[in-house]
């Protein structure tokens, strides 16, 4: 494990103390990341609006803070990674409490996306809590006159065994606040089988809060003299206002003013539009069905996504515009194979569709501009701020929120850099709510794609070719996010003869990064194929797959962020787990019913699943039970919180598959609510969710994304041994399933 | 106009047009933000309520129909956020977000007060109408039939 190295100095500072306690603070520090303490009066007036600069505080009463840095939308990582801290610091997690920090670059960084919380932040947090653990032991130690190795922190306090002596934390916190900070072996991390919080099922932090309806998220800020603001934007996207008819509006009930805004053509920016504030909410979704604008559409009103499958299919034969790999002879290999297969896997757009749908709080007051926002990615929204009104960092204030749902949507701040510009002009604070229409109609959609794809296997039922011909969407020559398809990608390596061809379509689309960008796609092509190729050799599709994987241990990586390493064993091992807990190969199924598997690796985390669907006689999918085996390295932080994000993921992926399709024509999206757009609903999640965490000697990694890739082939592979039927596109309703 | 409302007990007077809904005459201008909007006609279920302890969809209901009806919220479902569903929400640790609980938690609430003991089928149906996009529908599920154990058992600690 790579500890950071910590600072002689320490950043050792003492102010003065006026008739109070101390706080002992310890902080990350962003430029070096760097541990230090910082001594701060506990009595002094807004001591507790001191928190920007420190994870952790303890107050002489004996509270415990602990600051949550990244923001949190669902993913638990507001009670998970305080839980590290704890653990070692030794502290019961009832004596806790969780603050949300604000953007404040002492932190370090704050995006929560990629699934990175955790392993960016996991190894530091183990040390921030250590370190605070030591010098409260040196402090007893000091006190009782005794080597600091005879005393032991265990609950909250410091104990001397052999004199049967106690110290509370808060009771040692002035003197250990004076101590010099230590460093490098001084600082002993817990063994891990010690531990007595990390592994355990802790409920989330907000828990309470969320079940009794308290404000949280974005949408719930309420400010002294808040006035509401919707901003309108063209239905194609990027499309620029000609006029409107503001002057009408402005003299609607309840509204204070409207006006157009030039905007920008940047995609994740500041887009034109026309913003109408108002008195509440309702006031201002009621003057938009007022609002006539003439809109100039821009050449994106000629791109339809109908076009595009029709382009694709045509050029399917053809090259590709770009060779991103190719080993091999792969004609000479399909000339020579037992058995050849072809098809066609096409995924259409679709939405991030948070339940909270994007929204931001902005004040423009002394110069500053403070927002309050639902974000996964709270610097994009300082930055973006920064550049488009030409504030200087400093002026900036951004408070993190709750946020209802990220998926990758939050890391872009489109809704942040409208709101400043509304606040701006109108100088009170100002809430911006997206309707859920504005969210379905102007997301960063996950693109769609293309995979014409030929396989072969030969005599001995071994993959000896592969031939992808992929169409994927994008700006300029470059596919959106999750629009992309590296060459290392399995099985690319695996295959001898292996060719992998992209032709990206130019669009003035909106794509950003939708839960495992890439893998929530590919996964189910690949995997999908390879259940294909396994039933053309007449193989078992997992002793198939175990095959294909072969006998190596790893591929290396390349260059200086390891891009491509693959960890082959540990690939081979989760899918050993899901076949034996699932029972694989042992099980009887009557027509209509079948067991599937796959497996993908993604997001540093090794996952396979097994899925036990029944399909009925007119084609309605019921899936009986998911076993999903994961490896996500030595610890799982908060078993409550990771066995939830898998079986999200599991439920998500399952609805993706089911249900969702989003239809872009003329450059506008067709569908705007969740009348037209589909998502999954109890009746059709999973009967049963088993999850197996399997302990490997690998970094811990996160759990937001890699438990969702591998579901949709899963149950497609599935759906094809209970019914013969093979699905080839999403959605589901796509395909029908009606045997007999 | 002028409207007065019971809401979680409480007489409130209310100035809006005819036309708003519940939904936000409850977040804007009582600043009951518990009551969630996700939709606005009626398919996510994140604004539901209840009225006259009918659950009720906030976004499709305009304070000019509402009345004298008594409106209950999330705020307003227990004095001590002790309703059954309540605890084994905390117990089960339900929620990612947590933006759709609300809802969910009032529809299982009235679930429960008409069907002490829901079947699998019983919960997927009265549940069907509410969205929750982190999926957590197996936690959901769970919570309510522990909900069902707890006030079953409250039940007969009270008959004792």
């Amino acid at each position: 494990m790579n500890a950071p190295t910590l600072d002689r100095r320490g950043f050792l500072k003492m102010s003065a103390v006026a008739g109070g306690g101390l706080v002992l603070g310890f902080y990350l520090n962003s430029a070096t990341r760097l541990l230090g303490a910082e001594i701060v009066n506990a009595s002094a007036p807004g001591a507790d609006t001191f928190s920007p600069n420190a994870l952790l505080r303890i107050t002489p009463d004996g509270v415990v803070t602990i600051i949550s840095k990244q923001p949190d939308m669902g993913q638990g990582t507001k009670t998970s990674l305080p839980m590290i801290i704890a653990e070692e610091l030794d502290v019961p997690w009832s004596e806790v409490v969780i603050e949300q920090g604000d953007l404040n670059p002492k932190y370090g960084g704050q995006s929560a996306g990629g699934s990175t919380s955790t392993p960016n932040n996991y190894n530091e947090f183990h040390r921030v809590g250590a370190t605070a653990r030591t010098m409260l032991v040196q402090a007893a130690a000091l006190t009782w006159g005794v080597p600091a190795g005879d005393c032991a922190a265990d609950g909250g306090a410091v104990h001397h065994q052999a004199s049967g002596r106690t110290l509370k934390y808060g009771e040692l916190v002035a003197k250990a606040a004076t101590l010099p900070v230590p460093h490098g072996d001084a600082v002993k991390l817990k063994d891990p089988k010690d531990y007595k919080l990390l592994g355990t099922r802790i409920m989330g932090v907000d828990v309470p809060k969320i079940v009794t309806g308290q404000p949280l998220f974005g949408i719930d800020v309420t400010r002294p003299g808040m006035l509401h603001a919707v901003y309108v934007k063209c239905p194609v996207f990027a499309g620029k206002v000609v006029s409107a008819n503001v002057d009408e509006i402005k003299r609607l009930p309840g509204i204070r003013d409207a006006f157009v805004v030039e905007g920008t053509q940047n995609l994740f920016g500041l887009l034109p539009g026309v913003a109408i504030v108002g008195d509440s909410t309702w006031s201002t979704f009621s003057a938009r069905k007022q609002l006539k604008v003439t809109w100039d559409e821009g050449k994106t009103a000629n791109q339809s996504w109908d076009n595009f499958v029709a382009q694709a299919r045509a050029k399917a034969k053809e090259p590709g515009e770009h060779v991103v790999r190719r080993d091999g002879d792969v004609a000479a290999a399909f000339g020579s194979a037992a058995k050849t297969v072809e098809a066609e896997y096409l995924y259409p757009f679709i939405s991030h569709t948070n339940l909270e749908p994007q929204n931001c709080t902005a004040h423009f007051h002394d110069g500053i501009m403070e927002v309050w926002a639902p974000t996964q990615n709270p610097g994009s929204g300082a930055d973006i701020i920064s550049r488009q009104l030409n504030l200087p960092k400093d002026k900036i204030v951004l408070h993190i929120t709750r946020s209802g749902g990220g998926f990758g949507r939050r890391l872009f701040s489109e809704p942040v850099i409208e709101a400043a510009t509304i606040a701006q002009r109108v100088q009170v604070p100002v809430k911006l709510t997206w309707s859920r229409e504005d969210d379905m109609q102007h997301d960063l959609y996950r693109p769609g794609g293309l995979h014409f794809l030929k396989g072969a296997v030969d005599e001995r039922g071994r993959v000896t070719a592969w031939k992808n011909n992929f169409f994927t969407f994008g700006h300029g020559g470059r596919p959106g996010s999750g629009g992309w398809l590296g060459g290392d990608e399995f099985p690319g390596r695996w295959v001898p003869n292996y060719v992998l061809e992209t032709t990206t379509f130019d669009t003035g689309w909106p794509m950003g990064p939708w839960r495992a960008p890439g893998s929530c796609v590919f996964a189910w092509v690949i995997q999908s194929f390879i259940d294909e190729l396994a039933n053309a050799a007449g193989r078992d599709p997992y002793q198939f797959r175990l095959d294909l994987l072969g006998d190596r241990d790893e591929f290396p990586g390349e260059g200086p962020r390891h891009a491509g390493e693959y960890n082959v064993a540990r690939a081979r091992n989760v899918l050993k787990l899901a076949a034996e807990k699932s029972g694989w190969g042992q099980k009887h199924f009557p027509k209509g019913q079948g067991a599937g598997i796959a497996f993908h690796y993604s997001h540093r985390g090794y996952f396979a699943e097994v899925a036990e669907v029944t399909v009925s006689k007119d084609g309605q999918l019921k899936v009986d039970r998911v076993v999903a085996a994961c490896d996500i390295g030595a610890q799982v932080v908060n078993l409550s919180g990771a066995e939830n994000q898998v079986e999200g993921s599991i439920v998500d992926g399952l609805g993706t598959l089911m249900f969702q399709e989003l239809n872009i024509e003329r450059g506008r999206t067709v569908q705007s609510n969740f009348s037209e757009y589909p998502m999954i609903r109890m009746p059709d999640a999973p009967t049963r969710i088993e999850t197996h965490f399997l302990k490997t000697d690998y970094p811990t990694t996160g759990l937001g994304e890699p438990a969702l890739p591998p579901l949709g082939p899963a149950v497609c592979n599935a759906i094809f041994a209970a019914t013969g039927k093979r699905v080839r596109q999403m959605p589901l309703s796509r395909t029908d399933l009606r045997w007999s | 106009m002028k409207y007065t409302l019971t809401v979680n007990g409480q007489s409130h007077s209310v100035d809006a047009a005819p036309d708003t809904p519940m939904l936000w005459v409850l977040r804007d201008h009582l600043n009951l933000v518990g009551t969630k909007y996700g939709c606005g006609i009626g398919q996510c279920g994140a604004c539901t309520i209840h009225l006259n302890g009918v659950p009720t969809r906030a976004c499709l209901t305009p304070v000019s129909t509402v009345g004298r009806m008594a409106v209950t919220t999330i705020e307003g479902l227990d004095p001590n956020g002790a309703h059954p569903i309540q605890e084994a929400w905390r117990e089960l640790d339900v929620p990612q977000c947590g933006y759709c609980q609300a809802g969910q938690i009032m529809t299982a609430a009235a679930l429960l007060k008409n069907n002490p003991q829901p079947s699998d089928d019983d919960i997927d149906g009265a549940m069907a109408g509410n969205l929750c996009r982190c999926a957590t529908y197996l936690r959901i599920r769970a919570g309510i039939k522990r909900a069902a154990e707890i006030g079953s058992h409250s039940l007969k600690e009270a008959a004792k």
